[in-house]
């Protein structure tokens, strides 16, 4: 087991590497850089600049200096934000993103869980109808537009919740961005639940439950759910990336200080190392992420486990 | 014919079981009469789709969805039939328990072997979970698992498929049921498995004493072990009666038809002057199982040092069970799976390990059929299509018009209507789909054609047919097959040679007569008991 787990963290790194070689020459790709203003610099100026942060060497230097500062857990000074190093703004944002799309993975997980096993229990009946065709809405409606009318009604018109800010974690301003994040999610959630949930309920081992009259709650969590839900775990991975890049419109919809809108103030502003560090911490994320749903699995299902 | 008496545990009265579906109403069951008495053996007999395992299932509640019962099933007098869950799960699991026809999945394969023999003694209020811990090991050891205290911790994926139905007979047991429904329980099982299934099942009912109601196909395991016979089809008791009445003297058209399915005939040797057609010596096949980075592969060796002389006209038949390594060796020796040794060759052509273009225009001569009439064929394919695609690939010179008249005859020959060529797959029954999947072979003018378990699907009356259609096409077009079986009752009608495999190794070997009436290894002899034959 823990054999296993460093196992697959060390195949990591060539993935990190690769992740991190391909966006840095990516970025490189794109015109312009981080000190090209509408008025330019003075070329005095400019050389100053460029040496300080490295620019003026040639680019195979600069991907190994980046590399090694990497390597030694420093991502560099942001060519922005010219008073703060990307570890420091991290530092600030990135528990903040964790938070909201933990928060949205949970809510995701329950209330999709949940409809996906109603749905599934009452097959083609009006209550499964309805849950799917609100499952459907949800996947096919953008967060772009979800968030603005939320905000509308609840905190405009009702004036219940703050439109926007953080407020440091407080519930209040947490419940729109987390909610608005999760519906795509939920929707997911609840579609795949509802899928493998009857085919479950069909199985023939699930049958042998029935026969031995086994009371409804162990025929449907014990014997159909535990089974089912194996393709919503695998489902997982997937659902962290697209939590933490939904969370790109999200934060900035909201105006949460997390990383989500330094990808895209990063971008703009050819701020490279910024970039480099969302990507990377992404990419961490989503790896890490994959890890744990292959773990869970294993425990789920004796048949993968590893030895 | 028994009456209802104060004997009688189980009685189902004008059972009816009617499927909503999508092109209107299914009548499963017509109002069906069956009655068990305390203690016996009641076999439902009939061929699939003939509503036996349906009328079981509606008595126990367990249909799908969209089924709907009328009539009254009655458990010591009271209703059961439409009755609430919560009433009828007092009766299912403790006072009539079921075995399934698939050992391999009707356990869940997530939990422990322990966990899901204890949970229907807890349910019903007899154990709790430390007694039923207990009991649980006390049953595998009832139903012959060996080392039992060890096996209950194991989960089903490490158990083999007949280990798995001992563990089912177990948890059909441990609450002292008064009737054992066994859908099926030995189909999916090999045939030596298959006897000590039925052994066991014989043994403890005789020492506990319930009724066991007995649903299969299989009349020779009806005839072993069953009181009375109720035979099945299309969802009415056409015939029901004592076993030995029924056998003695059957009275419905059908029963007899069931009687008589059984493969009869046998095939003549043909003569040592016909050309060998395959010549294969050492054929040896191995599988690597990867076990994990710089650690040396597992090799398993499916196919050892098999060799094998087939003449123009010959049938060998090749038996064994269930990983004896027969299907490996029929592809090894038309080159579908590459061989680890030896050398095959047909015709005076070495083709061992030969290249595509050179295998190309021999394909066309040696052809393969499959046991699965549903899984082989494309869905999404008309017949006649299916049926002239290896024209487009072996004969491509042909215009459509010259490839829609082969596939007529191809059809005519295989017993079917050619206009049948415009539709799909899915319209067809398995039978008629094994005929579809012959005339796609025949259609090439095969000489050599490997027969993968192709009656092993089917009925056992349509298997007779099958077997006749290719005993006529193998005399007509001189054709030499390679008859790979588990079902001696077939091989006997269709094979002159016969080879009998274990483990990937051949036990024995020679003419079908000389096998089938005097076998000289135990294993062989293992099997024929088994198959419990009746004299041709």
């Amino acid at each position: 087991m823990l054999r296993y787990v460093l196992s697959r963290l060390l195949s990591a790194i060539p993935t990190l590497f690769l992740i991190i070689t391909i966006s840095f020459f990516l970025m490189r790709v794109a015109p312009g850089g981080p000190f090209d203003l509408e008025r330019p610099l003075e070329a005095k100026v400019m050389e100053n600049l460029n040496k300080i942060y490295n620019l003026d060497k040639s680019l195979w230097e600069q991907y190994l200096i980046y590399l090694k500062s990497v390597l030694s857990g420093d991502f560099g000074p942001s060519f922005f934000f010219r008073d703060f190093s990307i570890n420091e703004l991290f530092a600030q944002s990135l528990p903040i993103s964790m938070q909201l799309g933990l928060s949205a993975l949970a809510l995701a997980l329950a209330v999709g869980g949940f409809l996906g096993v109603i749905a599934a229990l009452r097959q083609n009946k009006g209550v499964d109808y309805s849950v799917m065709a609100v499952a459907t809405l949800g996947v096919t409606i953008p967060n772009f537009v979800v968030a603005p009318i939320l905000t509308l009604i609840l905190g405009v018109h009702f004036g219940w919740l703050p439109v926007g800010g953080w407020g440091g974690g407080a519930f209040v301003n947490m419940v729109l961005p987390v909610v608005t994040l999760a519906l795509p999610q939920i929707a997911v959630v609840a579609r795949l639940t509802r899928g493998s949930m009857i085919e479950a309920l069909r199985s023939n081992h699930v049958r042998t439950a029935r026969a031995y009259g086994l009371s409804g709650y162990t025929v449907v969590v014990i014997h159909a759910l535990r089974g089912a839900i194996l393709p919503v775990v695998s489902y997982l991975g997937p659902a962290a990336a697209a939590l933490l890049t939904g969370s790109v419109v999200i934060e900035t919809i909201f105006g949460i200080p997390g990383i989500g809108r330094y990808f895209v103030q990063g971008a703009l502003n050819r701020d490279y190392t910024l970039v480099m560090g969302t990507v990377v911490v992404v990419a961490c994320f989503v790896i890490i992420f994959n890890l744990i749903v292959d773990l869970l699995y294993a425990m789920l299902d004796p048949r993968v486990r590893f030895d | 014919m028994s009456k209802i008496n104060e004997n009688t545990v189980l009685e189902i009265d004008t059972l009816k079981v009617d499927f909503e579906t999508n092109t209107g109403m299914v009548h499963a069951v017509k109002g069906v009469n069956i009655h068990v008495d305390s203690g016996e053996t009641v076999a439902i007999v009939g061929e699939s789709g003939s509503g036996k395992s349906q009328t079981m299932m509606a008595a126990m509640g367990l249909l799908a969805g969209n089924g709907i019962t009328h009539g009254e099933v009655r458990y010591r007098g009271t209703n059961i039939l439409g009755s609430s869950i919560r009433q009828l799960n007092k009766i299912r699991g403790a006072k009539v328990t079921m075995i399934f026809q698939e050992p391999m999945t009707s356990l869940d394969p997530l939990y422990t072997i322990e966990r899901q023999l204890c949970e229907p003694m807890v349910e019903h209020g007899e154990y709790t979970w430390a007694t039923a811990k207990k009991r649980a090991v006390e049953l595998l050891e009832l139903v012959g698992i060996p080392e039992p205290a060890r096996k209950v911790k194991a989960f089903p994926y490490e158990m083999s498929g007949g280990q798995r139905q001992r563990v089912m007979i177990a948890m059909a047991l441990a609450n002292d049921p008064d009737i054992l429904i066994a859908d099926e329980p030995t189909t999916a099982l090999d045939v030596t498995t298959q006897a000590q299934i039925l052994e066991l099942m014989a043994d403890l009912q005789k020492r506990l004493g319930m009724a066991v109601v007995f649903i299969t196909h299989d009349l020779g395991i009806v005839e072993r072990i069953s009181d009375r016979v109720y035979v099945m089809k299309s969802g009415e008791v056409v015939e029901e009666g004592n076993t030995k009445e029924i056998f003695g003297n059957p009275q419905h058209e059908y029963t007899k038809m069931l009687l008589d399915a059984e493969p009869t005939g046998s095939k003549a040797v043909v003569p040592d002057s016909n050309p060998i057609v395959l010549d294969a010596k050492d054929v040896r096949v191995e599988f690597e199982t990867e076990t994990g980075f710089l650690k040396p592969n597992h090799v398993l060796r499916a196919v050892n040092d098999i060799s094998m002389e087939v003449r123009e006209g010959q049938t060998l038949g090749i038996v064994g069970e269930s990983g004896s390594g027969k299907s490996t060796l029929g592809r090894a020796v038309l080159q579908l799976l590459p061989t680890a040794g030896g050398r095959v060759v047909y015709l005076g052509n070495d083709i061992t390990g030969a290249a595509k273009k050179k295998m190309q225009p021999l394909r066309k001569e040696m052809q393969l059929i499959f046991q699965d009439p549903f899984g082989s064929l494309s869905p999404r394919m008309t017949v006649g299509q299916i049926i002239t695609e290896g024209l487009l690939v072996h004969e491509p010179q042909l215009s459509a018009k010259e490839r829609d008249l082969r596939a007529i005859q191809a059809l005519e020959e295989v017993s079917m209507d050619p206009a049948m060529r415009n539709r799909y797959p899915h319209e067809f029954s398995g039978g008629q789909r094994q005929r579809i999947a012959i005339a796609r072979t025949m259609i090439l003018n095969p000489k050599l054609v490997v027969l993968d378990e192709p009656t092993s699907a089917l009925d056992r009356t349509v298997q007779k047919q099958v077997v006749e259609l290719l005993r006529n096409l193998q005399k007509e077009h001189g054709l030499t097959y390679l008859f790979i079986s588990h079902d001696l009752a077939v091989v006997r009608a269709m094979s002159d040679t016969v080879m009998v495999m274990q483990k990937g190794e051949v036990v024995e070997k020679g003419l079908a007569e000389e096998i089938f009436s005097n076998p000289k290894e135990d294993y062989t002899k293992e099997l024929l008991a088994a198959a419990a034959l009746k004299p041709a």
